[in-house]
Order: C-alpha cells, then structure tokens, then sequence
C-alpha cells in the first residue's frame, strides 16, 4: 500500500522524463542518419581520387573510433573535453543528444554500407547506361532501394538509443533514469520506482518498434529487399 | 564511310594479364544490324562495355557520329545517345515498370513527369508490355522484364542499341517474344550492336556477323555468306573456306 502511493506521487514526473528521452532518441536517430548515411557512401563509392580516398580512410577511423569508446567514456570526453576546449557551450541535454547520435552514425554508417554493397552493380550500370551521372544514380537508383533494404537493421538503432539515452544521467540530464533516481532519493523506494520506470521504456521500445514495422511494410516493394 | 553512326579503330583492353580485345576494328552505319558471336570469354560483352565506357578502353578510338568519345568528358551525354540491354535485365527493382521506362525521361532528359508519364507508357505498349505498367520487376518473367529494359532504352531515343546476349539468360520458351521485339526493332531501321548466338534470329536479322575469339574479330560476312561458305566445297575439292572457323563454332553450338 506503501509503495502504490509512492508510484502514484513520484510516477508523473518520471514520466515527464519521457519526453526528454525521447527527445534524445529522436535527435540521435536523426544526427545518426545525417551523418552516418554520407559516411556509409564515402566508405562504398569514395574510390578515385585522392581526396575521396583520403575521405574514406577517415571515416573508417570515425567508425572505428565511436565504435571503440564506452558510452560513457565518450559523453565525459565530449561535455568536459571536447565541447569546451572548441568553447561551445551547450546545455546537457544537447550534449547527450549530439554524442548518442554521433556514436549512432558510427553504426548506422555500417548499416548503410552493408545494404549499399548488397546491391547488385548491375543496378549502376544500367543507370548509367540510360546517361545519369554517378551521384545521380546514387540518389535515384541506388539509395532507394539500399534504404528499403536498411530499414530492419536500421530500426534496431532505435531501442539501442533509447536504452543508451540513460548514460545521459551522467551528466544531469533530466531523463527518465535520472527523475527516477531523484525520485528514488527522496522517498527511499527504490523498487516500485525503477520497475515502473523499467516499464515505461519497455512500452516505449515496443511502440516504437510497432511504428517501425509499419514503416517497412509501408514501403515494402514486391519481391524486394527480402522483407 | 560518311554514314557511319559509330567508327571502332583498334580497340584493346586487358584485365590484369588477359587480353580480352586485341586492336578490334570495325563500323556500323545507319540502319546496320551487327551481330557478334563466339565463344564465351572471347571479348563480345567486354567490347560493348567498352564502346559506352562502362568498361574504359586501353586503348583505340569510337566515333560516335562525328565525336570521339573515348576521350569524352561529357560520358553522360554520350550514353544518353547509345541505348543498353543487359544480359540479366538490370531493371530497377524497387520501380515499376512504368516508372523504370519514366526514370531516364524524367531524371536524365528534364522531361515534365506528366509528358514523360505518356511517352513511357507508348514505349511499354511498343514492346507489348502496357498491360504490365504498375508491376514490379520481381513480379514480371524474365521475358517481360527483357521487354521492359529495351523499351527503357529505347524511350531515350538512341541512335543505336547494344544487345549484351539479351536471351541468354531466360528460358527457351521465353526468349522468342524478345527476339520478335528486336526483329521488329530491326525491321524499323534501328542501328544494332547484338551479341547473340540464337542463329536462327541472328540468320534473319543481321546485316552482318562477325566472330570473335580470343579477343579479335577471326571471321566476318553476310549470313548469306557464312550459310553458303563450304556448301560446295563438301561436294569435292577446295573451293577455299572463308567461314571455317564460324562454321566449326556453329556445328558445336548445335551440337
């Protein structure tokens, strides 16, 4: 009974969190995508000259590098390292958001690739054939259908982000996690609190992936890209 | 000489230590229905792909009309002018055919999605695949498919085809509906490049064949002139062959 009345007081404002969370989720997906999908290119058709190679060999590192750090590690780096010292001052909450989806690029820019190389080459060359330059066919041949075929792997960056939005805890961030923890502080009840905050992400994950799966079966095109 | 569409001057091309063409020469005016056969790995595909530089020659010259493409730098303009049918179709999967035909209209000649919409689909009916507008590439057979890449190609109004074995890759009982389009193509004047070894199509379309092996051109002539080599020779003594090496070809091909 104890505990009921604890949920039913502390739970509004953990769930007011959820925005914020969501708010880093959405932001991270989004950077992730506007980084990650010119890096997953470059890595595929940054072949000839030098300057396209060199840009591809730093990608390589940029993966390598966001892939290689605990998210901790790098939210620490980036809001008492690298922010300042390039003397940008953000608020906590777009420090998360910036260094979830740069991490995400890392991943989605090999999400990116993989569905990119899956493409037959004939696919190009037909494209080129009918007099469309390289990045022509690129953006009206190649990536509509590299994405369809993104999509599923694509969609797992979702609950990875969302699950991954609690580091920002770390740093103050007002997310879920964190409201739940205060909450947690003041009322010394920690195990109605944390399950109901465990919950909450668990309902989020699935409607997110539900909203997901629709998206795929949206664009889904006949006999193409296996899903 | 003068009514030459395209002009080949000693094209070679090796890939890393084979010579897949060796200084092949050749030309093709208007009207022309080429024909190239031979065994496989003897250079056929390798030599279309290299007349619109998706393969870049080693070196040698193609005219194009009057232009000299090989050192073009506008390639996008020059491939706009050949068309391509591909051995295996290569239509864009996640289109339907409508839009797979629509797609060079609209993407590559600025056509007004409305007008290229219309063109398209008299293109499609050309090749007998109006009814099949709104599917997908995986839902068409091969056959259909093959139909729809030509009347793709054919939609950006080029001055001459190349046919990269565009049966060899379907069923028997599938490749006659394409090679009736391209006879049909023929008959109306269209300027071909074809890589084909259904005889019978090649027999009654082509304006000349020409036999490749090991990279060069070995025998070229009339199909006149390859079905009638040796008929009287066989009688007795030798009236020299011309066509020895097409016709021992020819005979394993049947075989």
């Amino acid at each position: 009974m104890q505990s009921a009345s604890i949920l039913i007081e502390s739970l509004p404002n953990i769930a007011w969190g959820l925005f914020t969370t969501l708010g880093l989720v959405i932001i991270a997906l989004a950077v992730g995508f506007i980084v990650g999908l010119p890096l997953g290119i470059i890595q595929v058709y940054g072949g000839g000259s030098i300057l396209w190679r060199a840009l591809s060999r730093l990608s390589v590192l940029y993966v390598w590098f966001l892939r290689g750090l605990p998210n901790l590690v790098l939210l620490f780096l980036f809001y008492y390292g690298i922010f300042p010292f390039f003397g940008i001052s953000l608020p906590p909450f777009f420090v998360g958001a910036t260094v979830l989806g740069l991490r995400s690029s890392a991943y989605q820019s090999q999400i990116f690739r993989g569905a990119l190389l899956s493409i037959d080459q004939g696919q190009m060359q037909a494209a080129r054939s009918l007099g469309m330059s390289r990045p022509l066919a690129i953006r009206s041949v190649i990536l509509p259908q590299a994405l369809r075929i993104s999509l599923p792997a694509w969609s797992n960056e979702y609950p990875i982000l969302l699950t991954d939005s609690s580091v920002c805890y770390a740093i103050g961030v007002m997310e879920m996690l964190t409201r739940a923890s205060l909450q947690v502080s003041r009322t010394r009840a920690p195990v109605p609190l944390y399950l109901a905050t465990a919950a909450i992400f668990i309902v989020m994950n699935y409607l997110g992936m539900t909203l997901l799966h629709r998206a795929e079966r949206r664009w889904r095109v006949p006999g193409f890209g296996g899903s | 000489m003068g009514d030459a569409i395209l002009r080949v001057q000693g094209l070679s091309k090796r890939f890393d230590s084979e010579e897949v063409l060796r200084d092949v020469s050749f030309e093709v005016r208007k009207g022309d229905a080429k024909v190239f056969i031979g065994p496989s790995g003897t250079g056929k595909s390798t030599l279309l792909r290299c007349l619109n530089r998706l393969v870049e020659p080693d070196s040698g010259q193609v005219w194009l009309g009057d232009e000299e493409i090989t050192h073009a730098s506008d390639i996008d303009g020059v491939r706009r002018r050949m068309g391509m049918v591909f051995q295996n179709f290569y239509l864009f999967d996640h289109l339907t055919a409508l839009r797979n035909v629509e797609i060079g209209l609209v993407k590559v000649l600025k056509m007004p999605r409305r007008e290229a919409r219309d063109f398209a689909m008299s293109e499609l009916a050309r090749v007998g695949m109006d009814r099949f507008a709104d599917k997908y590439p995986a839902e068409l057979s091969g056959g259909q498919a093959q139909r729809v890449s030509i009347a793709r190609s054919l939609a950006m109004n080029p001055e001459i085809m190349l046919f990269d074995e565009p049966t060899s890759a379907l069923d028997p009982e599938l490749t006659g509906e394409v090679l009736e389009v391209m006879r049909r193509l023929a008959a109306g004047g269209m300027t071909m490049l074809v890589v084909s070894h259904e005889m019978e199509f090649v027999y009654s379309v082509a304006s000349e064949v020409l036999f490749m092996e090991g990279g060069v051109i070995v025998e070229r002539g009339t199909p006149g002139q390859i079905r009638d080599d040796g008929a009287t020779g066989d009688a007795g003594q030798g009236a020299p062959r011309q066509f020895q090496r097409t016709r021992a070809f020819l005979r394993r091909l049947d075989g």
